[in-house]
C-alpha cells in the first residue's frame, strides 16, 4: 500500500505519504486562506521527501470535512482529479475521525468530542467512545447545544472553551493517512469522495421586485 | 513544440462547468454542465450553489470532453484554466482540478484570463485572429471594448461599463417584465414580436462630452422600470414585446455604435464580438449592418461559443503553447478580480519547482 493523503477542511494545509505501516513524509502548514495555492506544491514536496514516484501510488485518502466549503472543495476536487489522472481509487475520510485518531495516537483515552470551528458561532463536531468509535455526528451546532462532553478536542473545543479542551487543533494528514490505512487493512469501507457540507447553501431569495418610483 | 498543440481548457468562473479540447484552432470537444436552473428562482447566480455544482460536475465533464474528442489525457500538450476574473470559490474548483491533472500527467499548466479567452474562441470559428483585433465583449459580468495586438500577451482596455454589465441589464429588465432568469434569451425572443422604435429609451454616455468607449446601462434599466411601473399604476396593460424590443434596441444601438467608432478611431478594419450577449440576435444583426456600412469586417462566433465554455479557454491555451509562452507554476491562484491586461499568469522567472516554465523559458531565449 502506498497512500497519498491530504486534507483542506481545517485551517491546515496538510499532506502525507503512508506505506501501510508508517508515515513516510508529512507536511503541515496553517494558512486558512491559501489552500488553493499551497496544496499541490505541498503534495509534490511530501512525495519527493518520501522518495515516492506518483505513478507508484495505490490510492488517495482525502478529508471530506466537515469544514468551511471553499477550502474543503480544493482538497476534494484535487483528490478526484488525481485519482482520475493516475488511475487510483480515492478514499474519503471524515476529517473529525482523523482528528480523533490523532488524539488517541497522542495518548488521549476515554470518550471525547471533537469540535472544529464552523464559523458563525458554530462548531462541526462528533462524539467518540472509549474505543475510538464515532457514536454521534458529524453535525454542526452552536457549542451551547452540545451535550457537555467529558473531554473535548480541536480548535472548536479550544475556541469555545468546551470541557477539558485540548489539541490537536487541526487535522494532520499523517493521522488521516494512518486512519485510512488501518481501515483499509481491516477491510472496512471508507467514505465516498463527497463533501460533508452539513449546511444548505446560503442563498437569499431576492425580495420581490423593488419599485423605483417614489411612493 | 507541436505545430497544432492539443490543449484541454477548463472554465468555472461563473455557473457553467466548461471543458473544451482544441487542436491548434480546431475544436474537438466542448462539454458544458450548467447549474443555471438551480439559480433561476434566486434571479441571479448564487456563488455557493455554483461552486457546489462545479465540484460535482468537474470530473464527469472532463471525461465527457476527452471521450468526445477521442483523445487520451496523456496525449495533451497542455492544460489551460480560467484563473480569473470570476467568482472566487467557483474559479478555485477549476484551478485546483487543472493543477492536479497537469501535475499528474506532467503537462504544462496555463492559468489564463477569462476575457482574453472570450476573444480567442473566435479562432475556432474564423481562423487566427487578425492583429490587431478590436473586440467588444458583452455578457452578464462584463461589457468592454478591448484592443489586442497579440491575444497571448497584449490586451488593452479602451472602455468598459461604468455601472451594470449589458447582460445584467437584460436580467433586470426581464425581472421587471416578469419573464424569469436568465434574461438574455427570453428578452431576445419577446423582442422579435415587438417594435424596437415604440419607446424611446435613453442611450447612456452618448453625448459628445461623454467618454467615447465607456458604457452605462444603469440609467436605461431604471428608465425601463419607471416606464413599466407608470403603466401598471395607471392600470394599463404593459406592452411587454414592445418594451423588450425597445430596451434591446437601446442596448445594441450603444454597443455597436461605440464599437464601430473604436474601430474607425484606431484604424482597425475588423471587429470581434464575444460574450453571452453576443448571442443576441438583434445585436448580431445591427452589428452586421453597421460594420458593412463602415467597411469593417465583423467576426462573431456562433452563439454556443459566445457564452462561457471550456473551448475558449482551450483555444487560448493552445495559442499559448503555439507561441511558446511560459507555463504557470503550481502555486497559481484563482484571482477573482484579475485585470484584463493580465492575459495569463506565467510562473516566476526562476520557475521554483516548475519544470515546464523552465523548458519554455529555455525555448524562448
Ligand atoms: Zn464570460
Amino acid at each position: 500500500m502506498l497512500l497519498l493523503a491530504f486534507d483542506t477542511a481545517t485551517p491546515a494545509v496538510t499532506a502525507a505519504v503512508h506505506d501501510g505501516a508508517a508515515v513516510l513524509a508529512e507536511a503541515f502548514q496553517v494558512d486558512a486562506r491559501r489552500h488553493g495555492e499551497l496544496l499541490l506544491p505541498t503534495v509534490e514536496r511530501v512525495l519527493r521527501e518520501a522518495g515516492v514516484d506518483k505513478h507508484d501510488l495505490t490510492g488517495i485518502a482525502v478529508g471530506v470535512g466537515p469544514g468551511p466549503y471553499t477550502g474543503l472543495r480544493v482538497g476534494l476536487v484535487t483528490a478526484a482529479a488525481l485519482g482520475d489522472a493516475l488511475g487510483v481509487p480515492v478514499h474519503g475520510v471524515c476529517t473529525l475521525d482523523a482528528i480523533a485518531h490523532q488524539a488517541r495516537r497522542e495518548g488521549l483515552t476515554g470518550p471525547f468530542t471533537v469540535a472544529t470551528d464552523a464559523r458563525r458561532k458554530e462548531v462541526y463536531w462528533a462524539a467518540y467512545d472509549a474505543e475510538g468509535r464515532r457514536t454521534e455526528g458529524p453535525s454542526v451546532d452552536r457549542p451551547a447545544e452540545l451535550a457537555p462532553p467529558e473531554r473535548s478536542i480541536g480548535a472548536g473545543a479550544l475556541l469555545y472553551d468546551l470541557p477539558a479542551a485540548s489539541g490537536p487543533e487541526h487535522v494532520s494528514a499523517g493521522a488521516l493517512a494512518d486512519f485510512a490505512a488501518t481501515e483499509l487493512a481491516a477491510g472496512r469501507q471508507l467514505l465516498p469522495n463527497a463533501p460533508l457540507y452539513l449546511r444548505r447553501p446560503d442563498a437569499q431569495v431576492p425580495a420581490g421586485y423593488k419599485a423605483v418610483l417614489p411612493t | 513544440m507541436a505545430d497544432e498543440p492539443l490543449v484541454l481548457g477548463i472554465e468555472t468562473s461563473c455557473d457553467e462547468t466548461g471543458v473544451g479540447i482544441v487542436r491548434g484552432t480546431t475544436l474537438l470537444a466542448d462539454a458544458v454542465a450548467s447549474s443555471v436552473n438551480d439559480h433561476a428562482r434566486y434571479g441571479g447566480v448564487v456563488p455557493e450553489i455554483a461552486s457546489r455544482a462545479h465540484l460535482e460536475a468537474m470530473i464527469p465533464t472532463i471525461r465527457r470532453a476527452l471521450d468526445t474528442a477521442g483523445v487520451k489525457a496523456t496525449d495533451l500538450d497542455g492544460i489551460a484554466v480560467t484563473a480569473g476574473p470570476g467568482l472566487a470559490g467557483a474559479l478555485l474548483v477549476g484551478v485546483s482540478a487543472a493543477k492536479a491533472y497537469a501535475w499528474a500527467l506532467d503537462k504544462p499548466l496555463y492559468g489564463v484570463n477569462h476575457l482574453a479567452s472570450h476573444i480567442c474562441v473566435d479562432q475556432l470559428e474564423h481562423g487566427r485572429l487578425p492583429e490587431p483585433t478590436m473586440a467588444l465583449l458583452v455578457s452578464g459580468g462584463h461589457s468592454s471594448l478591448l484592443l489586442s495586438t497579440d491575444i497571448t500577451s497584449d490586451v488593452r482596455p479602451l472602455g468598459a461599463t461604468i455601472d451594470d454589465a449589458a447582460g445584467e441589464a437584460f436580467d433586470k429588465v426581464a425581472r421587471v417584465l416578469g419573464l424569469g432568469f436568465p434574461g438574455g434569451p427570453v428578452v431576445d425572443r419577446m423582442a422579435r414580436e415587438g417594435d424596437g422604435s415604440a419607446i424611446a429609451f435613453p442611450r447612456g454616455l452618448s453625448s459628445a462630452s461623454d467618454p467615447a468607449y465607456d458604457f452605462s446601462f444603469s440609467g436605461l434599466k431604471t428608465a425601463v422600470a419607471r416606464w413599466v411601473e407608470a403603466r401598471r399604476r395607471a392600470g394599463e396593460e404593459v406592452p411587454v414585446a414592445d418594451v423588450a424590443a425597445s430596451f434591446q434596441e437601446a442596448v445594441t444601438d450603444v454597443l455597436t455604435r461605440k464599437a464601430v467608432r473604436a474601430c474607425k478611431d484606431s484604424g482597425v478594419d475588423h471587429l470581434m464580438i464575444g460574450g453571452g450577449v453576443a448571442a443576441n440576435s438583434r445585436l448580431r444583426e445591427m452589428a452586421q449592418q453597421r460594420c458593412d456600412k463602415a467597411g469593417i469586417q465583423l467576426r462573431v462566433p456562433r452563439p454556443g461559443l459566445c457564452t462561457d465554455n471550456g473551448a475558449m479557454v482551450a483555444a487560448l491555451g493552445s495559442e499559448m503553447v503555439w507561441r511558446g509562452r511560459s507555463a504557470s507554476a503550481f502555486d497559481l491562484s484563482a484571482d477573482s478580480s484579475m485585470p484584463v491586461t493580465e492575459v495569463h499568469v506565467p510562473g516566476a522567472p526562476d520557475g521554483h519547482g516548475d519544470v515546464h516554465a523552465h523548458a519554455h523559458e529555455a525555448l524562448r531565449s
